[in-house]
């Protein structure tokens, strides 16, 4: 790949504005929606949203695929990857950062154990109350609930993300090879992974909601389940549909031994999440 | 790839701006980015002043007079929002899209696309946020922490409000990625990371910060989202969470963002200073040092935000000490400042009023700020006023007066035409006069024990009070001063030369004024 010489700067982007109008649109829609408003704004921008990112990314394929970026160009998107990689590794410190305070410090000050006026809050507010973990709170939150095992969905799903990281990293071998094919196979496979981890996160909600009686409701244990497994899972979706879009380019002849960022890109990304899930499956689920 | 499509889309880069309006919503160009990232932040800065003009008009007197209670604290909570997150930090970015290129001698931001997106989405969040204003129940009146629960018991803004943060996040995080990837990557050849100006230096360091807190951020108002409308009790000790923990989560975010709100502000005292002592900046290295330190001490310091919520003794003592050694490097920098000035040919235009200005009253902030560091003391200073007087001491003549001293010192540069040096001295002076008239009696009253973010005070309050109130109103209509300078500036003036500064040294000063739509297309030679 030949590479020009001056670093490539776009005359104008006519995307972003449509991003920031869609933005405005889902989050009005969305504040209005929880306030008992209707969804119809909220799936609108989220439509105008999915657009304008076909279009851009469009754009930066067609740029990318005529070689109009230089190394240099392509030096800004990979730290641009890999600052946002360590963005969201925050986003999910934050979580983290609650379920361990929880277990380490509220939790306990709540059955009266530590300095201060913890015995004191315990005999009047919550008299009575160990604290065990898992616990839906003093006030029993939710009712009676069972704890989600371990096994044997999260240990299959353990295995699934694990077989995918190992697949994607075959894919990646097969396109620095110059393999073309080898390499959307592994990625299929790679891509049938994620989605079935999905969707076996899927069945372990829907387990959780009709038989275990474990809700976004109950207490910290049911808070902190659900908003680790739900953004984790989240991030799984976003992932397999970024490298469902890698395969597809594959097939269509994109990418070759030296110039795949897009693939590399994605590749870290899901990489990210799998190591995301083993801290979810330590902490959440074994521990 | 075929080349001949390549040429084809290739550009000469030759080009001026785009004409018309939609230059201004379509721009890919650093400097136009950075002038609307600024002419932004100066609306919103007198939205926000506005505001504080509406809480000092009510703390006039004592008793109610002017607005209903709800009404003050929505104004008290947006006054912060507004002027932390739409005029502080899109001022300092639009001044690192302006100068950073140019500082490091690269052609542009290292994705001028996303860098269209960052400041695009601006006035849209802020929409959103403002919008609050105008619902049934009125804006959010808990506080800009957004403390649990009582933020959870507003009325139907919560979720605006919410969503208005994710949305600036959203911007802060792909400005700051951009920058990063533009210090690293957009260097000319020899601009060795220990030769970067220290704005670019400490605007790496922030970009770093902002990376790191403000998805922190995004997740504790999530939770906060969640317990308000899906149920979860992150925050609710009933369901085994705890309020606390919303602190402990915000703070972790909010202690880092005082220094995102200062470290640029450092960054252009060091490049002001030394051009008009006309002598190099004292301890570079130690500068650069002294920044890192404060980055990395910002996030290990964040509970003295809470020394009266609870927290074990272990805990206090920690944070306590943790505070008062941030002393050290900023003592450091202090240092190097009057160091630099020793014995320097100096002289007082208007960037070094403000430059100057800023050190001394920054100090007073910091030396305010070393007494609420100690637990025992704090205890008592805790949510008085004598707190207000000290953030606002480090705020307004600290982050806001470096922006003006930015803003002197880089608008001929801009612009291509000499600001009036005589309007620029007089809004120095009668800012700085009615600043002090506005915040220091704050000190007193906050001592003697009046409460903050309360819109009723006692008796004994009134006469600070009211001094404070006119230097208020004083200090909010002087800087209709600095929009009469900078209009004429923009206008026309007198032409200013390439170097504009006797004493300047640095890329930005090589290339002619105003700065070319394009600079540094071929790198330059760096000595």
């Amino acid at each position: 790949m030949s590479s020009p010489s001056s670093y490539y700067i776009p005359h104008e982007a006519k995307w972003p504005i449509v991003g920031s109008i869609a933005l405005f649109v889902f989050f009005m829609g969305f504040a209005s929606f929880l306030n008992g408003g209707g969804w119809i704004a909220m799936a609108l921008g989220a439509a105008l949203l999915i657009y304008m990112m076909v279009m851009w990314f469009g754009d930066v394929i067609r740029e990318s695929e005529s070689g109009m970026y230089s190394k240099q160009v392509d030096v800004s998107f990979r730290m641009a990857m890999m600052w946002f990689i360590f963005s969201e590794v925050m986003f999910f410190a934050a979580f983290f950062g609650a379920l361990f305070y929880a277990r380490q410090f509220s939790g306990p000050w709540l059955s009266g154990a530590g300095e201060g006026g913890a015995a004191a809050t315990n005999a009047v507010l919550w008299s009575g109350w160990d604290y065990a973990w898992p616990n839906n709170g003093p006030a029993e939150l939710g009712g009676e609930y069972n704890k989600m095992s371990w096994f044997p969905l999260p240990i299959m799903n353990t295995m699934i993300l694990l077989a995918s990281g190992v697949t994607v990293t075959i894919a990646h071998h097969a396109i620095k090879e110059d393999n073309r094919q080898k390499m959307v196979k592994w990625l299929l496979a790679t891509v049938a992974l994620g989605f079935l981890f999905v969707a076996c996160q899927a069945f372990e909600y829907y387990e959780a909601y009709a038989h275990l009686n474990l809700k976004m409701g109950t207490g910290i244990y049911g808070s902190t389940f659900f908003m680790l497994t739900g953004f984790h899972g989240f991030h799984v979706t976003m992932g397999a549909i970024i490298l469902l879009f890698v395969m597809l380019r594959g097939r269509k002849g994109h990418f070759s031994a030296t110039n795949h960022f897009a693939f590399e890109a994605a590749a870290w990304y899901w990489h990210f999440v799998d190591v995301v899930w083993l801290g979810l499956f330590i902490f959440v689920y074994i521990l | 790839m075929s080349t001949a499509t390549a040429d084809h889309h290739d550009h000469d880069d030759h080009h001026g701006p785009a004409p018309g309006l939609m230059r201004w919503v379509y721009t890919t160009n650093h400097k136009d980015i950075g002038t609307l990232y600024l002419l932004f932040a100066l609306v919103m800065f007198f939205i926000g002043g506005g505001m504080a003009l509406i809480i000092r008009a009510e703390l006039f007197q004592p008793g109610l007079q002017i607005v209903d209670p709800l009404f003050f604290n929505s104004m008290t909570t947006m006054h912060a929002l507004v002027m932390i997150f739409g005029v502080v930090m899109p001022a300092f970015v639009g001044l690192a899209n302006w100068m950073i290129p140019m500082m490091i001698g690269g052609p542009d931001m290292a994705l001028p696309r996303l860098n269209n997106w960052s400041f695009w989405i601006m006035p849209f969040a802020f929409a959103v946020l403002l919008s609050t204003l105008f619902m049934e129940g009125g804006g959010p009146a808990g506080g800009w922490t957004l403390y649990a629960p009582l933020s959870l018991q507003g009325g139907d803004n919560l979720a605006f409000v919410i969503f208005a943060i994710h949305f600036m996040g959203i911007s802060s995080v792909m400005g700051s990625i951009n920058i990063v990837a533009t210090i690293f990557n957009m260097r000319a050849p020899g601009m060795t990371l220990m030769k970067m100006p220290l704005f670019v230096w400490t605007w790496l360091i922030t970009a770093y910060l902002l990376i790191a807190v403000i998805p922190v951020l995004a997740g504790a108002v999530t939770m906060l989202l969640t317990d308000r409308y899906f149920d979860t009790s992150f925050f609710s000790a009933a369901g085994g969470g705890d309020p606390v923990m919303f602190q402990h989560i915000f703070w972790f975010f909010g202690h880092p963002e005082v220094y995102i709100l200062i470290l640029p502000a450092f960054g252009i005292i060091s490049s002001i200073i030394p051009t008009f002592a006309r002598k190099p900046l004292f301890g570079y290295a130690s500068m650069v040092y002294a920044t890192a330190s404060i980055a990395f001490l910002s996030f290990i310091v964040w509970a003295h935000h809470m020394f009266t919520v609870g927290m074990p003794l272990a805990g206090e003592m920690f944070f306590m000490f943790a505070t008062m050694m941030i002393s050290v490097p900023t003592g450091v920098k202090v240092f190097n400042w009057i160091a630099t000035m020793w014995r320097g040919s100096m002289t007082f235009e208007t960037p070094m009023l403000f430059a100057i200005g800023f050190l001394v009253m920054f100090t007073i902030g910091g030396l305010s700020g070393l007494m609420l560091a100690i637990t025992p003391a704090d205890i008592q200073y805790h949510d008085t006023y004598f707190v207000v007087a000290h953030f606002h001491y480090v705020l307004v003549p600290g982050a806001i007066y470096s922006i003006m001293a930015a803003t002197y010192y880089w608008i001929p540069k801009w612009t291509g035409n000499m600001y009036d040096e005589k309007w620029g001295k007089i809004h120095f002076w009668v800012s700085t006069v009615f600043l002090n008239v506005l915040f220091f009696p704050m000190h007193f009253v906050g001592l003697a024990g009046m409460p903050r973010r309360i819109p009723d005070y006692s008796m004994q309050f009134a006469d600070w009070n009211a001094v404070a109130t006119i230097g208020a109103f004083g200090f909010g209509f002087s800087q209709l001063i600095f929009v009469y300078v900078v209009y004429k500036c923009i206008k026309g003036g007198e032409k200013a030369t390439t170097e504009v500064w006797e004493g300047a040294d640095g890329l930005e000063w090589t290339v002619p004024s105003p700065a070319p739509y394009h600079t540094f297309e071929t790198p330059p030679a760096i000595r």
